[in-house]
């Protein structure tokens, strides 16, 4: 069995249809990069898996957990999938530590003291231990990410979405959260993530999904992806001409 | 010419303005208290709850105070309820106080990033826990400064309720001119006494503004 299992999922606002009946199956440990014209659906499938955006036809499964539209269900599977955004979304008015220790102490209901420890341990993780008692606004934008990383591990998920989360950052800043990210998959997270860093997604990713016009339009391991792409639209994305 | 001196008559106002003072304090709190509520009803996922709020903020953004004052004050007495013109006036200042309160806080609620809902969401935080610890905190310290603000109108409004026969500064600074004829010199204490609440107030809210600005921008 697959670790998340999404199955002919279809999804409409209003009479847009944006997601055609998606198709992927992700296996623990893989890490799957989203490439895709703006607007293809990249982000309204990762919203889908997380339970933000409900279907409106098809299934999603994580690690044997249906996604039902309901508090109870959403909130055990969002137990299992952290989501990565592109404009960081800490809680300004706490500290980069206060933000990791939150959803543990009131989710999970873990003590305050083994929150932080956790809080500790995971802004180490990121490399962001000396900032425990910063605020959002006194970070750069790579930090701010970097404890949103470290907040979405906390709470010890089995699998990371990553909505294109270096794309507000300045290009300087960009290689110190990918070196995160690149870190977490040689540690075994399964992650997907919808990026326009083709070279990371070369170097790190296991399988790539092109997404077309709200289908995966092409999906295979990197070196065929981008040196041997089928179809016309995944060349033209690619910027390959023949 | 009057057996008043300036300071009967400063006296007589002042002690009236207690009665003011003291219908501000209850209507401001007591419509803190039904505001708090209806804000909840109106930003609710529920259906009814948001129908009864918008309505019940509507009609009493969108008639004046005055017949709000009358219709507890009158309206009442149509089914035998002798009402005393202070328990008309608390009640409606306090329901009057509420929609207004409802409607600045829904502003401050939905000021806050969509982003912070998902965010929160996405940590498996349900509603409550949402608002109690992401969404109200960073609200709040928006909402200081207009809620201050409108404390001002609070206290001006409660001098509409002179009209009912409710004995506060208003109401007060008629009688003593009626016993004095001096009208200038008493609606000028009036006065005086009005600016001398509500200027601190106005005042406050401008400075909590700029220092909520100023001050590290979001803590
Ligand atoms: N909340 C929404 N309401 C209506 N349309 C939406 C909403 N979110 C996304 N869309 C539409 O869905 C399509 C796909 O959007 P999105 O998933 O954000 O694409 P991508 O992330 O690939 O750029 C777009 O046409 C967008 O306008
Ligand atoms: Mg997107």
């Amino acid at each position: 069995m697959s670790l998340i299992e999404i199955t002919e999922v279809k999804k409409r606002f209003g009479d847009n249809e944006v997601l055609k009946g998606i198709n992927i199956d992700v296996e623990p440990g893989e890490v799957i990069a989203i490439i895709g014209k703006s607007g293809s659906g990249k982000s309204t499938l990762l919203r889908c898996i997380n339970g933000l955006e409900t279907i409106d036809e098809g299934s999603i499964s994580v690690a044997g957990a249906q996604l039902l539209p309901d508090e109870l269900h959403l909130k055990a599977l969002r137990l299992k999938v952290g989501m990565i955004f592109q404009g960081f979304n800490l809680f300004p008015h706490l500290t980069a530590g206060r933000n990791v220790m939150l959803s543990q102490m009131v989710v999970k209901k873990t003590p305050k003291a083994e929150a932080e420890v956790m809080a500790k341990k995971m802004l180490e993780r990121v490399g962001l231990g000396h900032k425990f008692d910063a605020y959002p606004d006194q970070l750069s934008g790579g930090q701010q990410q970097r404890v949103a990383i470290a907040r979405a591990l906390a709470m010890q998920p089995i699998a990371l979405l990553c909505d294109e989360i270096t794309s507000a950052l300045d290009p300087e800043l960009v290689n110190e959260v990918l070196a995160v990210v690149k870190e977490l998959a040689s540690e075994g997270m399964t992650l997907m993530m919808v990026t326009h860093e083709m070279r990371f997604a070369r170097d790190v990713c296991s399988r790539v999904v092109f997404m077309h016009q709200g289908r995966v339009h092409e999906i295979g391991p990197p070196e065929e992806v981008f040196a041997a792409p089928k179809t016309p639209e995944l060349k033209q994305f690619l910027g390959v001409t023949h | 010419m009057s057996d008043f001196t300036t300071w009967d008559i400063l006296r007589n106002l002042l002690l009236s303005a207690r009665w003011t003072v003291l219908l501000s304090i209850v209507s401001f709190v007591g419509g803190g208290l039904v505001g708090g509520a209806l804000l909840f009803a109106r930003i609710g996922k529920g259906r009814l709850g948001p129908a009864f709020a918008r309505t019940y903020i509507e009609l009493f953004q969108g008639t004046p105070l005055l017949m709000q004052l009358f219709l507890a004050f009158f309206g009442l007495g149509l089914f035998g309820i002798d009402v005393p013109a202070w328990l008309a006036a608390g009640v409606a200042l306090i329901l009057w106080t509420a929609a207004f309160l409802a409607e600045i806080w829904r502003g401050c609620v939905e000021s806050i990033a969509k982003g912070q809902w998902e965010a929160s969401s996405s940590l498996g935080m349900g509603y409550l826990q949402q608002m109690r610890w992401v969404i109200l905190p960073q609200a709040l310290r928006i909402a200081v400064p207009p809620t201050v603000g409108f404390s001002v109108q609070v206290v001006k409004g409660t001098a509409l309720t002179s009209i009912i026969g409710f004995v506060e500064l208003s109401k007060a600074g008629t009688m003593v001119t009626n016993a004095t004829f001096e009208p200038f010199t008493v609606y000028g204490f009036v006065a005086l006494i009005y600016f001398c609440l509500c200027w601190p107030l106005s005042k406050s809210s401008q400075i909590l503004e700029r220092k909520l600005n100023v001050a590290h921008r979001n803590h």
